[in-house]
């Protein structure tokens, strides 16, 4: 099993999502993460789609959801073929902010977003293993709230979407 | 030109733009500003009213299925559209043409839990090739417009088009574009050159060829060319479950059928052909048994439309996309005109094997009990060539497909993939009202026939000439027969009582005969045969045989079982 990353370059029509998510369902496959997009063609949307399976399977999901009939193209990558970026937020008590947190955003390069009264929010970008490792140090201070995107990805591939679309 | 008219006649007058002439449908709130626009347009469009809405669907497919059009259907929100989930998974696994239109709740209720309103959108969407939901007028026609196109291009497979009430009954433009094309839809593809030459050269330096051809050479109306292929090549050629009739039995290099109740010989020698050619089949695991001994030592070709098809079951090692009609006369002109005599005679050989010891007790039986076989084998003689047979599910369902002599493309209406009990009796009235002229033989068993019973109204009504007959054994046959080989014959729930269906008949008025002697089988079928009108001819077989041969779940092609 590997990590795959799905591209999948559709019409903006309503139910096309479910369509797409239907085939994982079917054969029992989790979605690890999910982003859908406008493109930079109007009325053209972008899925990107992660997942952890075999060769094999990916290829039958991709011939799968390209055989929909409103799905302009799909195709896969190995994490070596992208370039992708997460984004994570962590929400902290302010009671708990002390010099030790403080090295700790300093290191690894995370942004203070907003800061109220009870809480502060912080910000990372940076690929899973990173937002991990920044979750794990931050349970230390009574971490409140922690959610993180979906990879967004754009392929290393030298081909663009208009050659799909016309 | 350009006029103003209501939802529903929109939606009629682009039915009729696409030329269909027959709807089967039920109607129901929802739908009825459409029924009403039918009204006025009968002498354009005919319908027919079944007694259930899957009646209706199976129907559209029996019809689509021999007629090669679009079938299409009409029903009304709710029960009336759940009603046809079935047939649309049917359909789409089958690859059979239609168009299925459902009213839906007026746009404004959606989601509210309105009376008679379900998600047909998301309820539908797994059992269609495309489904849209139109909520304005305006959209009525470029749906349905878009939806035949993708029900009968590329694989053809089963569209639902909802429609809400206020889009009904609003008025607007009618000026009917029919769909060409759209961008995110491929429906042809060039050959590839150097895959059919790599083809060819892998069928010219074989030994022992073989040819499995699906229901792909009648979609693709290329039964013409697969039969020049065949009469070139010299390679012999066995038939799938749906693919029966591409091909005439009598023709030289027919040797039988696959699949779990298939022929021995088409089966076992699938396991030593050194090139395996497949044409417009999908390799079902009805067909293959386990994959991990499925001709394993052969190189794989696979001619075929749908790209999700390549490499999904079994790994091709050339694989020509496309549209086997071009691909099949390609191949012919390059390949050298050949015969495999000792290899031929291997599948005769065989084939006597199985005539020993199947197919002379399941014909000339000498048991005082009638065989589902015998009846099929009387049916072969007094039938026209191009006569339907039309099936439902289980062992009548493969000793009808076993014995029955195919001669002409388009002769069989069966439930093949989903295998759908009940498809029979309202697939053969679609299938006869199509053509009231052609001979159509329902052949179903007593548990099928009991799930759509009700259409034998339909025929009443529509005086559709079916000729049904009934294979009786009282129980549910096939799941009677698993629980005598793999069950240790507990037959848990499989035994009928079951109604006097020769009254059931005639209270529809429908002539009707049942038969228990084998000295009486003959002179019955030839009077059904030759009756004017429908007929319902009911046969009490023996209670408990089985369909042989037979590869068991799980086992391989090469352990096809001959008891």
């Amino acid at each position: 099993m590997k990590r795959y990353t799905i591209f999948v370059i559709t019409e903006n029509f309503i139910g096309l999502l479910n369509r797409i998510t239907i085939i994982f369902t079917r054969r029992g496959i989790n979605i690890d993460a999910l982003t859908a997009s406008e493109s930079r063609i109007p009325g053209v949307h972008r899925i990107t789609i992660e997942v952890t399976v075999t060769e094999e399977t990916v290829i039958q999901l991709v011939n799968q959801i390209e055989k929909i009939i409103d799905v302009i193209k799909a195709f896969h990558h190995e994490d070596s073929g992208v370039v992708y970026q997460e984004l994570a937020l962590y929400k902290l008590p302010v009671s708990r902010l002390d010099g030790g947190l403080e090295k700790i955003i300093r290191e690894h390069h995370a942004k203070i977003i907003a800061a109220e009264q009870d809480f502060v929010v912080l910000e990372l970008t940076g690929h899973k293993e990173k937002t991990r490792e920044l979750l794990e140090l931050l349970k230390d201070y009574g971490i409140l709230e922690f959610a993180r995107s979906g990879r967004v990805a754009v392929a290393k591939r030298m081909l663009t979407i208009d050659s799909f679309v016309n | 030109m350009e006029t103003k008219m209501r939802g529903a006649d929109i939606v009629v007058r682009s039915l009729i733009a696409e030329q269909a002439e027959l709807i089967f449908g039920y109607p129901g709130g929802a739908i009825m500003p459409v029924y009403d626009a039918l009204y006025d347009y009968h002498d354009q469009i005919k319908h027919v009213l079944t007694r259930h809405e899957q009646g209706a669907i199976h129907a559209a497919q029996g019809y689509a299925r021999i007629s090669g059009k679009v079938g299409v259907c009409l029903a009304t929100s709710g029960p009336g559209a759940t009603n046809l989930i079935t047939g649309l998974a049917d359909a789409q696994i089958d690859s059979t043409p239609l168009v299925c239109i459902t009213g839906q709740v007026a746009a404004h209720l959606l989601g509210t839990d309105a009376f008679q309103e379900t998600d047909m959108m998301g309820i539908s969407m797994p059992a269609t090739k495309w489904n849209i939901q139109v909520r304005h007028v305006e959209d009525i026609a470029p749906a349905i417009a878009k939806g035949f196109f993708i029900a009968r291009s590329g694989r053809p497979g089963a569209v639902l088009i909802d429609i809400t009430k206020n889009a009904q009954v609003d008025f607007g433009e009618f000026n009917y574009q029919p769909c060409q094309e759209f961008r995110s839809y491929v429906t042809k593809r060039p050959i590839s050159v150097p895959a059919l030459q790599e083809a060819a050269a892998l069928i010219n330096s074989a030994s022992r060829p073989y040819v499995l051809f699906g229901q792909g050479v009648i979609l693709g109306k290329a039964e013409g060319e697969l039969k020049d292929f065949l009469d070139k090549s010299g390679i012999p050629a066995a038939s799938t479950l749906l693919g029966s009739g591409a091909l005439s039995e009598d023709h030289p290099s027919y040797v039988g059928k696959l699949g779990m109740h298939g022929n021995y010989a088409p089966n076992l020698l699938t396991n030593q052909c050194d090139v395996l050619i497949a044409v417009g089949m999908r390799f079902d695991d009805r067909v293959t048994g386990d994959l991990s001994r499925y001709a394993k030592q052969a190189k794989i070709i696979h001619l075929e439309l749908d790209p999700a098809e390549i490499n999904k079951n079994v790994k091709a090692t050339v694989a020509v996309l496309g549209d086997c009609k071009d691909s099949l006369t390609q191949l012919t002109a390059v390949i050298s005109a050949k015969t495999y005599p000792d290899w031929m005679a291997k599948f005769r050989t065989l084939e006597l094997q199985e005539k020993e010891a199947v197919v002379q007790h399941d014909l000339t039986p000498t048991k005082v009990g009638l065989t589902m076989g015998e009846v099929i084998h009387i049916i072969n003689r007094y039938k026209a060539d191009d006569a339907v047979l039309v099936t439902d599910v289980g062992q009548h369902q493969m000793i009808a497909w076993r014995y029955y002599n195919y001669k002409k493309t388009r002769t069989q209406v069966t439930s093949g993939g989903l295998g759908t009990m009940g498809f029979a009796l309202p697939a053969a009235l679609g299938a006869q009202l199509h053509d009231y002229s052609r001979q159509v033989i329902c052949v179903v068993g007593d548990g099928g026939i009991q799930m759509t019973i009700q259409e034998l109204g339909t025929i009443m009504q529509t005086k559709a000439p079916v000729k049904i007959v009934l294979l009786n054994n009282n129980y549910l046959g096939m799941v009677r027969q698993w629980q005598q080989m793999f069950f240790d014959k507990r037959y848990s729930f499989t035994e009928l009582d079951n109604p006097d269906f020769i009254k059931l008949a005639e209270a529809y008025g429908i002539k009707a005969q049942k038969v228990g002697e084998r000295g009486d089988l003959q002179e019955a079928i030839e009077d059904m045969l030759i009756h004017d009108g429908p007929y319902f001819l009911e046969v009490v077989v023996e209670k408990e045989d089985n369909v042989f041969p037979m590869i068991a779940t799980g086992c391989s092609v090469e352990e096809v079982r001959l008891h």
